[in-house]
């Protein structure tokens, strides 16, 4: 081959691979925006009385006078809605009360420290070990039982599952203090935060009065949308309110997923008006969070104005500090209470301990446990890689084009966390069935694309656009291609934030229910649909297993994620991590 | 009327038995051409001991015939009836996802009136002639409806009660009589809520010692009548559930959890389907070993569970072979041994060869479980219409948050 067309070769190879490039974007969109707007087409005809397969031929209010006439519905609603706000705003007030009273302390840095790996736990494994912990019959009552309580059975109160949803909320608050925190603390990286605060407590205000009325301006429009995305998980949750919410009736959510289950098929419409209505439910709950921000705003204003210094703040930072590491250390226990049961013989109510200990749960339930495990790990492992690389091929193409990521691609990116899943997720069932693939290991793998890749980029694009480009620009001038660039160059030097990212996507794909139970078509087991299939069993051993399989996953892709780059960089100084 | 139905039910099996089912395939090919097929096995999942016996048929059926089983984990045997619907609406005649169910009752009743059940083909399998037909009659009438075949029985169950010995001394005997022990003991009663089906079988058990003319829940229910027929039920539950666990406020989701309470000391009694549960749950330490089983003065309710294959299955012979291996003696023994399962066969004592009755022999009872002469009468299952109408019922009335 003459040199002439081995460079028209080269150069046609890239012209190739730039146009895959450009169009990468559009791919990322159309395929994780596709089975959400297939899914709630696919929703919102059945809800209408439109299903031919059914026998639904025309459209019709009929599902929808049906729904409304379903006993229990409006407490249904009102469940899902008065807990999902409540929690938003427990763990938000948290949060803020927190960083307000204890940012640029030495304990704040600790906590960041201690926060991170509830993170990477899914939210039912939580509540699996919450629901032992605050039982009547539970840890915490068998620690001061019979001895201080005087109870040699356990009382009959109502903890949880109370009809006011009271552990729901607190069950979900827990696992979402984390998750705010942490944005919290991206934000405030973004904002000239420890330089205003201190502006402001020259000036005489309280820490955290010194906080809300400088810095808290300028992150809160950060951390809208995670607030958003908290909001709506909160109003739609499934599997959480399978374990900890009432039962009579259930949330709304919970009662929709089983309409859908019914044997009577026409059920399905009244389950798709259903879900509609759980659509409007989460919009009306941000629109009440909207209306809410108008006005914290107004107050807030005149609450400034004032100029009140707020110097007596002790005991609300102590309160703040209490319940964030109070809210912590349950989780924590349990989540060791999940631990300890796995390897329970017997252990009645008052003993504090079990009274033998042994490995029979795990060695009776090896098998399941490693086929549910391989599945999880299989599907978490593609859905990442596979959200790696859409999220990489969008930056890169953003760095090469200069196309920046504006607020409405945000939105796009947040919309699969903002939609409630049951609302498309039957309407996505009915595209995998078309497809013919709804069942099997793709559908799955797909199904968690749509809700890895939100994660996956947001974890990533910080990193990836703060990437020094001169390093780029170097490689270049000594004669590197930009692919060559990019391999040898860039995605080395960002290979830890690159298998950070796997593992946050990883680690929200261990703890996703309702996508797997549609998509695999209840045939596909991982550690969590069966987690929560045994849950109502109560049996807490094998629960305990399940739950510990669901943290360790996470936690060895995050080891991993911090040992790999740890030994491949150990000769390279720069690239170690210096804080 | 009742009785011209069953003996028309009576002709049909005869010339079923007379002239063999209108299957193409001899046994012996079936078993062939199961080979290498895999079976997706749809059966309820709440109890890890079923689960690892079904695990275990799997590997043996795997290992003799070369069937492959999956268990397909159902929370609810009407999520794998409402797939079977899902497909036959879609169009899928062939190629379906379930292979087998664990079925009976309304479930069945669904699956047989809108024709998603291929069959007849139980007589076929050449472990059927060792099934109890006459014994035990529910293994051909389901709920009141007619198997005709279309499914394998697997498995017997009686609606028995737990209770605690030692804080329970003398346990009531009928359930009158325990409205009367619930009140003297707030909070140390609960029944699952239903539609999961333990709870339901206590309602029917209730329904059937309260309402004034039990024989009218053998025939199809009827609106009219379904309010006055209830009324005593709804009464005795308005009373009962303010002195039940948790007021009656919340209920545990299934027997299993109500196991757990037993165990926790939060309840005195625990309902089941299997007269030998109780041992099995203590002999694994789930319970503890003062725990007894006992039954009601007026019989208890009882009943069979079956296996059908789906009208599209995919592995049809498979699920063919592996319902005649569950049925037969070895696996069924296996079944009744209160260390795997404890759930009774379906099988005639009689009709087996000395060899395999002594599997059966063999086995012990368990120090919880009661011994067939003490469990009493079997009462029959009501008609699968009064479980649909009764489970909305009793939504209405204690799940609609009032």
């Amino acid at each position: 081959m003459s040199l002439a067309a081995n460079l028209a070769n080269d150069a046609d190879w890239a012209r190739r691979r730039n146009s895959a490039l450009r169009a990468i974007p559009l791919v990322t969109l159309l395929l994780f925006l596709g089975p959400v707007a297939a899914g709630l087409i696919g929703t919102a005809l059945p809800a209408f009385g439109y299903l031919p397969a059914l026998g639904g031929e025309t459209l019709s209010w009929v599902p929808w006078r049906h729904l409304l006439a379903a006993p229990g519905l409006a407490e249904s609603v009102r469940l899902s809605f008065v807990s999902g706000l409540a929690t938003t705003v427990v763990a938000l007030v948290i949060v803020i009360l927190f960083c307000a009273g204890w940012h640029g302390t030495r304990g704040f840095a600790r906590v960041q420290r201690l926060l991170s790996p509830l993170l990477s736990v899914p939210h039912v494994t939580v509540a699996f070990g919450l629901a032992f912990v605050l039982a009547p019959s539970g840890w915490i009552l068998r620690l001061v039982s019979p001895w201080a309580t005087g109870f040699e059975r356990p009382p009959d109160i109502i903890i949880a599952q109370d009809p006011a949803g009271l552990t729901l909320i607190a069950g979900l608050a827990i696992k979402e203090i984390p998750f705010l925190f942490l944005m919290t603390l991206a934000a405030l990286g973004q904002v000239d935060a420890a330089r205003t605060r201190t502006m402001a407590r020259t000036l005489g205000y309280g820490p955290i009065a010194a906080w809300l009325k400088t810095v808290f301006p300028q992150i809160y429009p950060q951390i809208r949308l995670p607030v958003f995305a908290v909001l709506a998980y909160a109003v739609s949750v499934v599997d959480v309110a399978i374990v900890l919410a009432p039962t009579t009736p259930p949330p709304l959510a919970v009662q929709l997923v089983r309409w859908f289950n019914d044997p009577e098929l026409a059920m399905r419409f009244v389950a798709s008006a259903g879900a509609i209505l759980q659509l409007a439910l989460v919009a009306a709950a941000l629109i009440v969070w909207w209306l809410g921000e108008r006005a914290v705003i107004c107050l807030g204003k005149r609450w400034i104005r004032t100029g009140w210094r707020w110097r007596r703040d002790g005991w609300l930072r102590r309160a703040a500090a209490v319940a964030l590491i109070g809210g912590f250390a349950i989780a924590f226990f349990s989540l060791l209470s999940m631990a300890l049961w796995s390897v329970a013989g017997r252990w009645r109510f008052p003993e504090a301990l079990p009274d033998t200990i042994g490995l029979a749960t795990w060695i009776g339930n090896a098998e399941r446990l490693t086929a549910a495990g391989w599945n999880t790990l299989s599907v978490g492992l593609a859905a990442s890689v596979v959200a790696l690389i859409f999220a990489v091929g969008c930056l890169e193409n953003e760095a090469r084009f200069g196309k920046r990521a504006t607020n409405r691609a945000l939105l796009l990116l947040y919309l699969p966390l903002l939609v409630p899943q049951v609302a498309f997720l039957f309407g996505a069932q009915i595209m995998l069935i078309v497809l013919n693939i709804d069942g099997s290991w793709v559908a799955v793998a797909w199904s968690h694309l749509v809700f890895v890749l939100p994660y996956v980029f947001l974890s990533l694009a910080d990193p990836y656009r703060s990437w020094d480009d001169r390093y780029a620009r170097t490689a270049l001038c000594l004669g590197a291609g930009p692919w060559r660039v990019l391999r040898c160059v860039k995605l080395p030097m960002l290979l830890r934030p690159i298998l950070v990212a796997v593992a946050v996507g990883f680690a929200v794909s261990v703890g996703l229910y309702l996508p797997t139970l549609f998509a695999g078509a209840g045939r596909f087991d991982t550690l969590t649909t069966d987690a929560v299939s045994l849950a109502a069993s109560g049996n807490r051993r094998i629960i305990g297993a399940y739950a510990l399989m669901q943290m360790l996953l996470p936690f060895l892709a995050f080891a991993l994620a911090a040992a790999v780059p740890a030994w491949m960089f150990r000769h390279r100084r720069g690239l170690r991590v210096t804080h | 009327m009742r009785a011209l139905g069953i003996l028309a039910i009576m002709l049909t099996g005869m010339i079923a038995g007379g002239a063999p089912v209108a299957l193409a395939d001899t046994w012996e090919e079936t078993v062939t051409k199961a080979r290498g097929q895999t079976v997706f096995w749809n059966a309820w999942a709440g109890d890890e001991r079923i689960n690892a016996y079904i695990a275990w048929a799997g590997e043996q059926v795997k290992n003799r015939y070369g069937v492959g089983v999956r268990h397909v984990k159902l929370s609810d045997t009407a999520e794998a009836v409402s797939r079977v619907a899902a497909e036959k609406a879609a169009g899928r005649e062939t190629g379906g996802s379930v292979d087998l169910i664990w079925i009976n009752g309304e479930n069945f009743a669904a699956m047989k009136r809108n024709d998603l059940l291929f069959g007849p083909w139980t007589e076929n399998a050449p472990n059927y002639q060792f099934v109890d037909t006459i014994g035990k009659k529910t293994t051909t009438i389901d709920f009141t409806i007619p198997v005709d075949g279309l499914e394998a029985p697997w498995g017997m169950a009686q609606f028995v009660f737990m209770y605690d010995s030692k804080s329970l001394p003398t346990p009531p005997t009928s359930i009158k009589g325990l409205l009367n022990w619930a009140k003297q003991n707030e909070g140390r009663f609960t029944y699952p809520q239903p539609p999961n089906f333990i709870g339901t079988t206590f309602l029917k058990q209730a329904l059937i010692e309260l309402v004034e003319d039990s024989t009218i829940l053998q025939n199809e229910v009827e609106a009219n009548k379904f309010t006055a027929a209830t009324k005593p039920l709804w009464d005795y539950l308005d009373v009962l559930h303010p002195v039940m666990w948790r007021s009656g406020k919340v209920f545990p989701q299934n027997g299993p959890a109500q196991h757990r309470l037993l165990d926790d000391g939060e309840v005195d009694i625990a309902l089941s389907f299997q007269p030998s549960e109780a041992s099995s749950l203590i002999a694994r330490g789930a319970l503890p070993d003062s725990v007894r089983t006992f039954v009601l003065d007026g019989g208890t309710v009882g009943n069979t569970s079956f296996l059908a294959i789906p009208f599209n299955a995919k592995a049809r012979d498979g699920a063919m072979v592996l319902a005649n291996f569950l049925m037969s003696s070895e696996a069924q023994a296996r079944k009744q041994n209160p260390e795997f399962w404890g759930s009774g066969t379906v099988l005639a004592m009689d009709k087996l060869p000395i060899t395999e009755q002594n599997r059966f022999a063999n086995l012990k009872l368990g120090i919880a479980t009661l011994s067939p002469k003490d469990l009493g009468v079997t009462l029959l299952e009501p008609h699968t219409s009064w479980v649909t109408a009764l489970e909305a019922a009793w939504a209405e009335r204690y799940a609609a948050g009032k």
